[in-house]
């Protein structure tokens, strides 16, 4: 049978949740195919504890100095040669942005597919994947060639705790990385000063989006927060236009949120947003599209236009 | 300087999408097409480069007939030239086919910077970008929000998970991923729609490429289409606004409880 390598990704000492997830992910390809699983972290220092009796073959240390900080360049050819020394059948991760920035390029170099933002698995031996496409409104099986496959999973489609119980042992693969030159000079990371609003913190929130249209209607949004004692925050598009801060963006560029109200207003729901507000005690949606990915996960819905419910809303909730 | 940009036609967001009857693609009758959004903003990340720096922004598009229309908009947005990239053997193309077949062309460009969209709003794989930098053996970065160029370098901040942020530096050539909102995309001026009609559209098919047919054999294909298995129950609140207003309010006091 093969090996499925999951990478782990790290964040400080310990293992992130999305890669927590991708393993409780890999073990269900496992079940399913008869592979075993084998988790590969880069970078000196010892597998953190969350790993020490997860149900997982083996743990592969490449404790290469060069790997201690992100370079798409030595991550490429760290996982190249990790790949070349243990063949396996699947490289599954989680869809960070990090990843999103290096696996692509490890795949061209291999000239093997990825999937991309997986959020399911339609049939594990015969290579059949889901995935969302036009921005979660719709989503598609696909079918890899055999071979290598590379898969990221989007966050959330596999339950973190879910690691089982074993004792994986501990091998290190010796990769020889002194030949390969960043290209990059990668400074500092660092936040952007904090604004006034933590929305982390919002028991609940009006969220805007596109659906708003103008500007000017935004004030609109700003009287049913009122109304409601709520936040306002907003998707994407809002944001990029110039009209709300950053620091009111809800999804995965932005804030990530779990207030006990969430009331989305003309947001359509694509997936880099639903990651970061998807865990609301309770999700209302007003979108004039029936279709739309946010009531999928939306509590209540009302399917018709903001203008003519939200001023209907506010009145109502004035009478309480 | 030469700065190249990759630009997808798809539906206008906000389309009504039907699945075709195929269950391979949606129904492109009756939809308007434009350009993806982040590449949007990747071409006028270009322009105001050019228009900073000197030198020449070629536009790169691969599809049908309609595609044209990018190209000239992108021409009369103020872009030097054109390539259209269409050929019918091209029609089912993975990442990894699609990023064999830009390199082909962009090879012979010599382009000392590179900028696409980071992700396409229709298959949102996100991978050409990386994929193209990796077979034109360049550096790349994805999620630009700001870049500066001076002397052969450049700097750009790049958008990390979380409202964290890095700034990274490379020299030319270098391939960018851009992020929606790094800067505002212009319309095109009555002037430059006349210009346009004067730019060429180069366009290129199979038989212009030196590459041969198995590079662009999909290792990944779609099998089936389907609208999204819902996993939580919605409740639908229907009625005159007046009704909905009170019945939700009467909902979230009550039954979700969320004051």
């Amino acid at each position: 049978m093969g090996k499925i390598i999951v990478l782990g990704q790290m964040e400080g000492s310990q293992v992130s949740r999305i890669s927590l997830e991708a393993l409780s992910g890999a073990r269900q390809l496992a079940a399913a195919t008869g592979h075993t699983v084998l988790a590969a972290l880069f970078g000196p220092g010892d597998p953190p504890e969350q790993l020490a009796g997860a149900d997982i073959a083996e743990i592969i240390r490449l404790p290469n100095a060069e790997l201690a900080d992100y370079s798409p360049d030595h991550y490429v050819a760290a996982a190249e040669a990790l790949i070349a020394a243990e063949q396996p059948e699947l490289l599954v991760t989680g869809h960070s942005y990090q990843i999103r920035d290096w696996l692509p390029r490890l795949a061209a170099r291999l000239g093997r597919p990825l999937i991309s933002d997986c959020i399911g698995v339609r049939d594990a031996g015969a290579g059949r994947w889901v995935r969302p496409v036009f921005q979660g409104k719709i989503s598609a099986d696909v079918q890899t060639s055999p071979g290598l496959v590379l898969v990221s999973f989007q966050s959330g489609t596999y339950r973190a705790d879910e690691l089982g119980s074993g004792s994986p042992t501990v091998r290190t693969v010796p990769v020889d990385l002194s030949a390969v030159e960043s290209r990059l000079q990668r400074e500092e990371k660092f936040q952007e000063a904090k604004g006034a609003v933590d929305l982390s913190r919002a028991e609940r929130i009006v969220a805007v989006g596109r659906g708003i249209g103008e500007e000017e209607n935004l004030q609109l949004a700003h009287d049913l927060a009122k109304a409601l004692g709520a936040e306002v925050g907003s998707s994407r598009p809002v944001v990029d236009y110039g009209w709300l801060d950053h620091d009111r963006q809800v999804g995965s560029s932005g804030q990530t949120v779990s207030p006990k109200l969430y009331l989305a207003l003309g947001i359509s729901g694509a997936i880099q947003h639903q990651v970061g507000m998807k865990n609301a005690g309770c999700i209302v949606a007003i979108n004039k599209d029936a279709n739309a990915p946010i009531f999928e996960i939306a509590d209540y819905g009302i399917v018709g236009d903001l203008f003519d419910y939200v001023p209907a809303l506010i009145k109502a909730l004035h009478a309480r | 300087m030469r700065i190249c940009v990759l630009i997808k036609q798809l539906p206008d967001t906000g389309s009504a999408l039907k699945i075709r009857a195929d269950e391979l693609w949606v129904d492109e009758d009756n939809l308007v097409f434009s350009a993806n959004e982040s590449d949007s903003y990747a071409l006028e990340e270009a322009l105001l480069m050019k228009e900073a720096q000197g030198g020449e922004v070629v536009v790169v598009s691969l599809g049908p007939e309609r595609v044209g229309q990018v190209l000239k908009d992108a021409l009369a947005k103020g872009a030097d030239r054109a390539i259209h990239l269409h050929d019918p053997a091209w029609e089912v193309l993975d990442s990894l086919g699609l990023a064999r077949i830009m390199a082909a062309v962009l090879k012979e460009e010599q382009c000392d910077l590179i900028f696409t969209g980071l992700q396409s709003d229709d298959t949102g794989d996100g991978q050409l970008g990386p994929m193209l930098a990796e077979l034109l053996d360049m550096p790349h970065v994805t999620l630009v929000v700001e870049t500066e160029l001076s002397d052969g370098r450049i700097k750009v901040k790049q958008e990390l998970e979380g409202g964290w942020f890095q700034y990274v530096t490379a020299q030319l050539p270098v391939l960018l991923t851009i992020q929606s909102g790094i800067n505002k995309p212009r319309y095109a001026s009555l002037r430059g729609i006349m210009a346009m009609k004067h730019k060429e559209i180069k366009a290129v098919g199979a038989g212009d490429l030196d590459l041969p047919a198995d590079q662009w054999v999909a290792g990944r294909t779609l099998q089936r289409l389907y609208v999204p298995e819902k996993t939580k129950e919605t409740v639908f609140l229907e009625g005159s606004p007046q009704e909905v207003g009170a019945a939700l309010v009467d909902h979230l006091v009550n039954t979700a409880k969320v004051f």
